[in-house]
């Protein structure tokens, strides 16, 4: 199969939206999200983030709503419980979506039907035209290769054409959450944006930056991503809390035992085992990826509370202090939802506690095994090629 | 309680009444719907993971010659009595692997270069059945609908499907596992392997074409007896069984704890390539 090649057809073709003015989408879109690719290689959560802004500063105000409204109306649905009588949250589930974790400024909360048919519409017919044949005439691309203005593929493959759609499974729809089509998962702060550090935590950021800038980025593996290094998932897949990583494999399977819930996070296989019941705490020095988690149910409400996570394991770029805690609550909305909300108390760090709300939908499929270090060819190409190129 | 769960407790009772009335007595723990209830924390004991096969201690997995007889390699020198292997009379049915001839000397080959290719000193998926007797625990998660093993080894896990999907779509290290009831034994079939695990420290082997056919048979509250058949015509003349016990860990505080070793293999896979490479 010639990957390179499609994603190079992909990329010749200008991707404006279809309703969008001429020159709407160059000077809202795809001229701007390149501008930002520039200054250097960013996170594929970053520039999915981008693709979206892109998207939203050129749906259209007026597409009719589609049939995707009647496809999220309940049809009639008994909870299922376990036999122990709780809800039952088991199967396969995905949270990938198209709506950001922080809301982009100068929207509201919600979306309009007409703007949620715009974006996915718009976002589909991209995918249409990414999967197209490629030109089997076409010549050679320049030196330094191609970027195809998509974010998605662009931070993947650095102009290379390593990823096409067939790739990249970041989300095709908008957030639904009780109905309502969310603009950002954050929902507290009222404006759907991370709040300001603490004091303290400016300090403490400001002091893990200094140690990092000692280093360069590929000097060693410790100075490389955890995602790269196949130790965690980028973009908080792992949790706590579980959010997309605007890329792919945003699965989950969750399995319930009476005394436990298994969530298996399907990038880099992590199992984060809730025990149920009265807190043991670990001691305070031991602080695994993912925590320490323990439920109870608030009625028909799974509640979690997670301390001692990991010094590393940031999110939104800022790591957790040693007394962060996460709660979550995951109730089943209906036959193919869970509804996740979060709320992150780091006084430390954060100058408030935070919250979101992610839905939770059915995914039909399998997990498959995702084997990220066993062929991580990537890390040690990176390492060598920065001694490579320090030789020259 | 809320209504849906009064409506349902009696209905669940009712099924389960036939399955728990034939296990009584046996202490076994069971299920809503009667099936043994395998739900905890397993670990094997024994000396299986340095070899299945029977084996005498040694000084150590890597050796070197020396003047007089032979020593432990360098690389592992350090180690001293840590290092070295304890002995373990054999978790093979019959004693020995039934090995083809080309495959038993690529066992003795992976032997001899056993800290170039054990996937385990490279934090690798351990496979099945290599993950069930690492010398380290891991807990089954047990539903009526589903089941899931967790194990604490490099985070490694599977799902035992209990409705076949099909063939396995992809090649994996721990494979596809299919789970069925044969009366109180689990049944696992297990393939679609890659074929780069091993079983052992000792270089034992197999081909992507294994099938293991797993058995857990609770013979008591806090035992399981664990059978795997191997069957793999690329490598064995024909198929062949491990059996060993599986204890629970009965320590109310115990947990799956996390062994993510990925990030402690670094130096040795990728120290090389440092801008300062430390020294050695």
């Amino acid at each position: 199969m010639d990957i390179f090649a499609r994603t190079r057809s992909a990329g010749r073709k200008a991707r404006p939206h279809p309703a969008a003015p001429a020159g709407c989408a160059a000077r809202g879109g795809h001229v701007a999200t390149a501008s930002a690719l520039a200054p250097g290689p960013a996170s594929p959560a970053r520039m999915a983030t981008l693709f979206v802004l892109a998207a939203l500063a050129t749906a259209p105000a007026a597409l009719p709503a589609t049939a995707q409204d009647e496809e999220r109306e309940t049809r009639d649905w008994v909870l299922p419980r376990t036999p122990a009588g709780h809800p039952d949250l088991q199967g396969n589930w995905t949270n990938a979506t198209v709506t950001p974790i922080q809301r982009p400024e100068g929207q509201g909360p919600v979306h309009t039907w007409e703007e949620v048919a715009g974006i996915e519409g718009y976002l589909e017919e991209a995918k249409v035209d990414d999967y197209a044949d490629s030109d089997p005439d076409r010549e050679a691309p320049p030196v330094g290769g191609i970027f195809t203005g998509n974010p998605l593929f662009d931070a993947a493959s650095g102009g290379t054409g390593g990823y096409n759609a067939f790739y990249i499974d970041a989300g095709e729809r908008v957030a639904i959450f009780n109905g309502e089509p969310r603009t950002s998962l954050v929902v507290d702060p009222p404006n759907g944006r991370v709040p300001e550090l603490s004091e303290e935590g400016r300090e403490r950021f400001a002091e893990r930056r200094s140690f990092r800038r000692q280093f360069g980025a590929y000097d060693n593996p410790e100075n490389r991503p955890l995602a790269e290094r196949c130790i965690m998932s980028f973009g908080s897949n792992g949790g706590p809390p579980m959010l997309p990583n605007y890329f792919y494999n945003n699965n989950y399977t969750i399995v319930q035992t009476p005394d436990h819930i298994m969530i298996m996070t399907e990038m880099v296989h992590d199992v984060r085992i809730i025990r149920m019941g009265e807190p043991k705490r670990l001691p305070p020095h031991i602080r695994p990826w993912m925590g320490d988690s323990w439920g109870r149910w608030e009625g028909d409400t799974l509640v979690v509370e997670t301390t001692n996570l990991h010094p590393d394991q940031t999110l939104q770029g800022i790591p957790p202090s040693e007394d962060m805690k996460v709660v979550e609550r995951f109730t089943r909305a209906d036959e193919n939802t869970i509804n996740y909300e979060f709320t992150v108390e780091d006084p430390r760090m954060w100058s408030r506690p935070w919250s979101g709300e992610v839905p939770f939908t059915t995914l039909n499929g399998l997990v498959y095994e995702y084997a990220c270090h066993e062929g991580n060819y990537a890390l040690e190409n990176v390492l060598r090629g920065a001694r490579a190129q320090e030789r020259r | 309680m809320t209504r849906p769960t009064t409506l349902i407790f009696p209905l669940l009772a009712a099924l389960a009444i036939p399955a728990a009335a034939c296990a009584q007595g046996d202490g076994i723990p069971r299920t809503p719907s009667g099936r043994p209830d395998m739900n905890g924390l397993w670990q094997a004991l024994g000396n299986a993971h340095w070899d299945i096969e029977p084996h005498a201690a040694r000084p150590a997995l890597a050796m070197q010659p020396g003047p007089v007889v032979a020593v432990p390699a360098g690389e592992v020198l350090a180690l001293g009595a840590v290092g070295s292997v304890p002995p373990g009379y054999g978790v093979v049915e019959g004693g020995e692997i039934p090995y083809l001839p080309e495959a038993l000397a690529l066992r003795d080959e992976n032997r001899e270069l056993w800290l170039e290719r054990d996937p385990e000193i490279r934090c690798y998926l351990p496979g099945v059945p290599r993950a069930t007797y690492m010398p380290f625990p891991f807990q089954i998660f047990q539903s009526e609908t589903k089941v899931f093993v967790a194990y604490e080894y490099a985070s490694a896990m599977r799902e035992v499907y209990l409705e076949d999907p099909g063939p396995p779509q992809v090649d994996s290290w721990m494979g596809q596992s299919v789970g069925r009831w044969e009366d109180d034994t689990f049944v696992v079939e297990v393939d679609g392997f890659n074929g780069q695990a091993w079983l052992d420290r000792a270089g034992n082997h197999h081909s992507a074409g294994l099938t293991v056919t797993e058995r857990y048979t609770m013979i008591g509250p806090d035992h399981i007896m664990y059978e795997a058949e191997l069957e793999d015509p690329a490598t064995y003349s024909r198929p062949w069984t491990i059996r060993m016990p599986l204890y629970r860990n009965i320590d109310p505080n115990a947990r799956l704890g996390q062994f993510k070793c990925v990030e402690f293999v670094e130096e040795l896979m990728y120290g090389h390539l440092r801008k300062n490479p430390i020294r050695r």
